[in-house]
């Protein structure tokens, strides 16, 4: 079959078991995902769904137990070294040497690709001030920070100006503003270079706001996929959130919701009582009146869109929290 | 070949200059012929008078057997700055360019040669300044062998610290190996002075031949069949390690 230029990733049935001491893992369990050109794709899932895995095998680091994959218009066991040439990879766990000073560590990474020490300096030059990370050029890599050396990560990741990048939960250890940073330098990978990305994460913030499609692993398998809006659609109505003054209130409150209409079933911990419904603000003044009237006063009201962690929580049962 | 010829020397460059801006390890690198040399040898002045001594004054006996030594103990090890490596992430960053797998471990065991090599010509150097006296052309074929050992016992090492991933693992490994070696080849004290049992054994131990050979070396007998044997063997002893070094980069994907 001849795979269209614009499909960036085309996998079937793609699976990894792990053995260790006799033991097997089936960490991916044989998945399908297509990526077109262009997109920017968020692969969601808690500790340990099969993330890291996949990423590993679609970057050849990794062969497959099972399955088929074509990234970058090539078949991954066929052309290994030729995927290799047209995509980049971010690792979770790092990239330099701490012996290292950064400015050779680049340098000796881009000549890995072909590219002469002065062009990657002038490549890294560009990279490293849109991710705010200048004068680093002669520091030894161990003395950055934690957030300094994953951007540093990043900057090796994107050296060689790949069609498709991997990046494997890129903001960890980042701050809100590196974080905010770092979103809108893979949106102008995209916009500017029509640059593919699939990155990885357990923030629902980054894939909701950063991504066009996401696709939530759990348990080595896709359990769903979508834009962000479909997703959230999927979850029904606003989310109320009341803090009482004490559990009996919260008792209390949580007894009287049952009286709205298309309420979920509340869920109460310690002071706090969570309910779902159709229309919250509408939901929210009749809950205060009728809380009213039997005594019972809210110390803290909240009414919140749903947000991708809903989405989660209603597929799994569990919250993506690390 | 030519990208494997020029992944290789980036690789080498790499390790090579991340070493060389260490000077902790700079300046023990240096020192530490020197200390076997002056610490050792004077020991070894009093044996070379026991029956049973092999031919050559005493340093050409001893210095031989340093440079042996020298060329596996000095690449026994490096297998901990590969764990190292792996764990900062470095190794799968550069098994996702295209680069040669070969050239990834080889430009690492280049280093490691040339860094012994420097430290055996110090090692001479010095034996020059206690009284050792031979050609340069012994120089030349002893800084050979060693070199050759250097490779092989790099290439083992990147290879056992590859495949265990982890230190506690490596470093029994590695002396319970290199100690036997050690022992049994005579690189300390020459194998003629040992009792018959011993002697037995130690023809087993593949350095041993190494150890004479690089003797003979000295001796000016480049072409004797001690020599060719203990050439043969290092050779062979090479290219099995790195099959086996380049056999362990390729399982990593595995
Ligand atoms: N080298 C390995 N050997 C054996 N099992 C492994 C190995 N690597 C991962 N696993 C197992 O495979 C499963 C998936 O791991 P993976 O690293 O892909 O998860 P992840 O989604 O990236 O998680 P995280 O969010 O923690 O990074 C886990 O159960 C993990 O324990
Ligand atoms: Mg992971």
């Amino acid at each position: 079959m001849a795979v269209a230029p614009e499909t960036m990733i085309e996998a079937h049935g793609l699976k990894r078991v792990y053995r260790t001491r006799g033991k097997a893992i089936e960490a991916v369990k044989g998945i399908d995902l297509t990526v077109k050109a262009g997109e920017i794709v968020g692969f969601l899932g808690p500790n340990g769904a099969g993330k890291t895995t996949t990423l590993k095998m679609l970057c050849t680091l990794l062969e497959p137990t099972g399955g088929t994959a074509k990234v970058a218009g090539l078949d991954l066991r066929a052309d290994p070294v030729g995927v290799r040439r047209r995509i980049g990879y971010v690792s979770q766990s790092g990239s330099t040497s701490e012996l290292a000073r950064v400015g050779n560590e680049i340098t000796w990474h881009a000549e890995l690709y072909g590219i002469a020490p002065k062009a990657a300096r002038e490549r890294a030059e560009e990279l490293l001030s849109a991710l705010d990370l200048e004068d680093v050029w002669d520091r030894k890599c161990a003395a950055l920070s934690g957030g300094q050396r994953r951007r540093l990560d990043i900057v090796m990741g994107l050296i060689h100006r790949p069609q498709l990048v991997f990046l494997d939960e890129p903001s960890t250890g980042l701050d809100p503003q590196s974080r905010a940073n770092l979103w809108t330098h893979i949106r102008k990978l995209r916009d500017d270079f029509g640059t593919t990305v699939f990155l990885t994460t357990h923030y629902m913030d980054e894939a909701d706001s950063l991504s066009d499609r996401i696709l939530i692993i759990d348990h080595g398998t896709i359990v769903r996929e979508g834009t962000p809006k479909e997703l959230k659609k999927r979850v029904s109505g606003d989310a109320i959130t009341l803090t009482l003054r004490d559990t009996g209130d919260a008792e209390a409150a949580a007894a009287i919701t049952g009286a709205l209409v298309g309420a979920s079933e509340p869920n109460v911990e310690g002071n706090v009582v969570r309910i779902q419904v159709q229309d919250g603000a509408a939901a929210l003044a009749k809950l205060l009146k009728d809380m009213n009237s039997i005594g019972v006063e809210a110390i803290g009201v909240e009414v919140a869109q749903p947000t991708l962690d809903d989405v989660f929580l209603a597929l799994t049962g569990r919250t993506l929290r690390d | 070949m030519r990208r494997y010829i020029h992944d290789s020397l980036v690789v080498f460059r790499r390790s090579m200059v991340i070493s060389l801006q260490n000077p902790v390890w700079v300046l023990v690198s240096l020192m530490q012929p020197i200390l076997y040399l002056a610490l050792f040898g004077p020991l070894l002045q009093a044996v070379a008078k026991t029956p049973g001594f092999p031919p050559g004054d005493a340093w050409q006996v001893f210095v031989p057997g340093l440079l042996v030594q020298l060329g596996i103990f000095g690449a026994a090890f490096v297998g901990f700055g590969i764990i190292a490596e792996w764990r900062s992430g470095v190794i799968d960053r550069m098994m996702v360019t295209p680069a040669s797998r070969t050239a990834l471990i080889t430009g690492r065991v280049l280093r490691d040669v040339v860094i012994i090599c420097l430290q055996g010509i110090i090692l001479i150097a010095a034996a020059f300044l206690f009284g050792l006296r031979i050609p340069l052309a012994a120089i030349f074929g002893a800084l050979i062998v060693v070199a050759l050992l250097g490779a092989a016992f790099a290439y083992l090492s990147y290879a056992a610290g590859l495949a265990l991933k982890s230190e506690d693992a490596l470093a029994p490994l590695l002396n319970s190996i290199a100690l036997p070696i050690l022992l049994l080849s005579g690189i300390l004290l020459p194998m003629t002075l040992a009792p018959r049992w011993l002697r037995i054994l130690s023809d087993l131990d593949p350095f041993k031949y190494i150890v004479d050979a690089e003797r003979a070396i000295f001796r000016s007998e480049y072409w004797s069949q001690t020599t060719e044997i203990g050439v043969a063997i290092a050779i062979v002893i090479v290219l099995l390690s790195a099959w086996l070094g380049n056999l362990v980069f390729r399982q990593q994907t595995k």
